[in-house]
C-alpha cells in the first residue's frame, strides 16, 4: 500500500496543514500542486525580469516548514512548483536543505517549455480560431501539460524532491504510483484509477471540506484548522481517501464526489497526458469516520497530442473601488460609474469597451442575470485595460478623485495596476515534447 | 408552496475551463435526482444564464450527480475577464437559485 498526501491545492495555499500531514500522516509522499494556467504564466513574466526567478514564491517557506519534520529517506516530496523555472526552484530547494543541515537528493523534470515548437508549428490557438502567427509578438511563454513518465524517470534515480515545471496535475500523484507498482504505460485502467486518485487530491483542502462548506446544506467542522487529505492506493489502483485524527474538516461521500467533478468537463473522457480516464464508473463508499473507499475507474489510450497553455502579453490592468452606503446607495454607486466613465473616456482616452464597472454588492457576481434589490451597501468597482501602465494607473486615480468631486458619502477607496497576462491554449504532436531529468545536490 | 429551487434539491460546484463553465450538481436524495433529472433540462440551464450556445449534460445517476457544461459564458476567463469573479465560481449559487416547475 502507498500513501500519497496531498500538501498544497493551489500556488498561494497554506502551509501549517502540510506540516500536520507530514508529521502525522505516515506519508510515503507528499506532493504540493501550485501551479495553475495562470501561475505558470505569471512566472514566465518575473523570469523576464530576473532569470534567477519564476518558481514559486512560496517554495522556500514550504520546504523550511516540511523538510524538518519528515524521516530523511522516508517521505519523499512531488512539487510542480518550479513552474516557469524548474532548474532554478531546484537549485532553491537543494540550498534550503543545506541550510536546515539535510542533505538531500533534488530531482528536476525538465521539457515542458514548448515555445521553440510552437513558433516553428504555428497551430491552431483555441480561443481565438486563428493561427498562433497572427498574435505571436505578444507570446512570452508556452508549456505543455507533461505526464507522468518525467516523474517515474526521476524517481528512479532515487530523489528526496521531485521539482517540475507544468505538468497535468493529477500526474504529480500518478508518478509515484507508476514507479512503485510498474504499471504499465498503456495499462489504461490503473493509469485511470491513478489519475482518479490524483484528481481527487489534487486540490488538497477541496476533499476535505473546502470549497464544500455550506453553512445551511453543508456544514463542516473546523475550517480554520482544515486537514488535508490523503489516500492509500493498492496496487489494482483502488483506495481509501483519508484526514489526520484530530484535523479540521469532512471526508466522506458528499465531499468525494462533489470534488470527483470538480471542474471536469466530460466525466466520462477526462483527458490527460497519460490516459483518457472515464469517471462515470466510479463510486465512493463510506469506510469509517473520515474514510472514503473510492473504485471504479476506467480508462482508455491517451491522446497523441499534449495540450500547452501559451502566455501573451495583456498590456495593463488599472483598477479602483469606492463604496456607498444606506439610502439610494445604488444610484449613487451608479453615479459614480458614470463619472468615472465619461472621463476615462474624455480625459485620459481610454476606449469605452475597454472600461469593466462592477457594482458589487447588487449582483455583480452573477453578470446581470439576477436583479438585485435595494442593498444596504454597494461597492463599486472600475477596472479597464491599457496598453500602459500609466494610463492603467489614471482608473484608480479617477476613482479615488471622487472622495471630493463624487457623489456624496463614497468612503473606503482602494486602487491599483497590474501587468496583465492572458492565458490561451493549444495542442502540439506529444512527440515534441519530451521530459528531462536533472539531479542536483548542494554540498 | 410552488416556489421550489434546485437550491432545495441538491448542492452545485462550479468549475471553469477557459471560456466554459462546468456545473456539477449533486442532488440530495434519488427522488431529488428523478425531480431534476425530469426538470433540470439543459434549455432549462441555457435560459437561466442568458447563453445561445448549447448547454451539455451528462447524467451520473449512480453517484447521483448531473454535470452540466455552459459554453462562452465566462467571457475572457480568469485571465481574460476583468470581472472580480474571472473563474466564475460563484455563479454555481445562481444556479441554486433557478425555479423549477413542481411536476409532483
Amino acid at each position: 500500500m502507498i500513501r500519497l498526501g496531498a500538501g498544497a491545492g493551489f500556488a498561494g495555499d497554506r502551509i501549517d496543514p502540510a506540516v500536520e500531514l507530514a508529521r502525522e500522516g505516515a506519508l510515503d509522499y507528499l506532493v504540493f500542486e501550485c501551479l495553475g494556467e495562470r501561475t505558470v504564466a505569471a512566472g514566465q513574466l518575473r523570469r523576464l525580469t530576473d532569470p534567477d526567478s519564476g518558481y514559486d514564491p512560496l517554495l522556500e517557506a514550504r520546504m523550511r516548514a516540511v523538510l524538518p519534520v519528515i524521516e530523511p529517506g522516508g517521505t519523499r516530496i512531488i512539487t510542480n512548483s518550479g513552474a516557469a523555472n524548474p532548474l532554478a526552484a531546484g537549485h532553491r530547494v537543494a540550498a534550503v536543505a543545506k541550510t536546515l543541515g539535510r542533505p538531500t537528493r533534488v530531482a528536476v523534470v525538465t521539457g515542458d517549455d514548448a515555445l521553440e515548437a510552437v513558433r516553428r508549428l504555428d497551430p491552431i490557438v483555441w480561443e481565438t480560431g486563428e493561427p498562433l502567427s497572427r498574435c505571436a509578438d505578444e507570446l512570452v511563454s508556452a508549456n505543455a501539460y507533461l505526464g507522468a513518465d518525467g516523474i517515474r524517470q526521476a524517481l528512479a534515480e532515487d530523489p528526496d524532491v521531485v521539482v517540475t515545471g507544468r505538468v497535468a496535475d493529477p500526474a504529480l500523484y500518478l508518478g509515484p504510483l507508476q514507479h512503485e507498482y510498474g504499471w504499465a504505460s498503456d495499462d489504461w485502467q490503473r493509469l485511470a484509477a491513478g489519475t482518479v486518485v490524483g484528481h481527487l487530491l489534487e486540490c488538497a483542502g477541496q476533499l476535505t471540506g473546502g470549497y464544500f462548506a455550506d453553512p445551511g446544506t453543508k456544514p463542516v467542522p473546523g475550517l480554520a484548522r482544515l486537514g488535508f487529505p490523503f489516500a492509500d492506493v493498492r496496487p489494482d489502483g483502488t483506495a481509501t481517501l483519508g484526514k489526520v485524527a484530530g484535523s479540521g474538516g469532512r471526508l466522506d461521500v458528499r465531499t468525494a464526489t462533489e470534488q470527483l467533478l470538480y471542474e471536469v468537463d466530460r466525466p466520462d473522457a477526462y483527458l490527460t497526458p497519460d490516459v483518457v480516464a472515464d469517471f462515470s464508473g466510479v463510486s465512493f463508499q463510506q469506510a469509517g469516520p473520515d474514510r472514503v473507499e473510492v473504485a471504479g475507474a476506467s480508462g482508455a489510450a491517451r491522446p497523441d497530442e499534449l495540450k500547452v497553455t501559451l502566455g501573451f502579453r495583456g498590456g495593463w490592468l488599472g483598477e479602483g473601488q469606492i463604496s456607498y452606503a444606506g439610502p439610494r446607495a445604488l444610484a449613487r454607486a451608479e453615479l459614480a460609474a458614470e463619472i468615472v466613465r465619461e472621463r476615462l473616456t474624455a480625459v485620459h482616452d481610454i476606449a469605452p469597451e475597454a472600461i469593466g464597472v462592477e457594482l458589487i454588492g447588487a449582483g455583480a457576481a452573477f453578470r446581470g442575470l439576477a436583479p438585485a434589490s435595494e442593498p444596504l451597501e454597494v461597492r463599486l468597482r472600475v477596472t479597464a485595460r491599457t496598453t500602459d501602465a500609466a494610463r492603467a494607473h489614471t482608473v484608480g486615480w479617477e476613482v479615488e478623485s471622487l472622495y471630493t468631486n463624487g457623489p456624496a458619502g463614497g468612503g473606503g477607496a482602494r486602487s491599483g495596476t497590474q501587468q496583465s497576462l492572458v492565458v490561451r491554449s493549444c495542442l502540439v504532436p506529444r512527440d515534441l515534447v519530451s521530459p528531462t531529468v536533472t539531479m542536483m545536490e548542494e554540498r | 408552496m410552488n416556489e421550489l429551487t434546485v437550491d432545495d434539491l441538491a448542492d452545485v460546484r462550479a468549475g471553469d475551463k477557459g471560456d466554459t463553465l462546468i456545473l456539477a450538481v449533486l442532488p440530495r436524495d434519488v427522488e431529488a435526482y428523478a425531480l431534476l433529472e425530469r426538470s433540470l433540462t439543459p434549455e432549462a440551464v441555457a435560459r437561466h444564464f442568458a447563453v445561445t450556445d448549447p448547454v451539455v449534460r451528462t447524467e451520473l445517476p449512480h453517484l447521483p450527480a448531473l454535470v452540466f457544461r455552459v459554453p462562452s459564458i465566462l467571457a475572457g476567463g480568469v485571465t481574460g475577464h476583468s470581472g472580480l469573479d474571472g473563474h466564475g465560481k460563484t455563479l454555481g449559487y445562481h444556479l441554486l437559485m433557478l425555479r423549477l416547475e413542481r411536476t409532483l
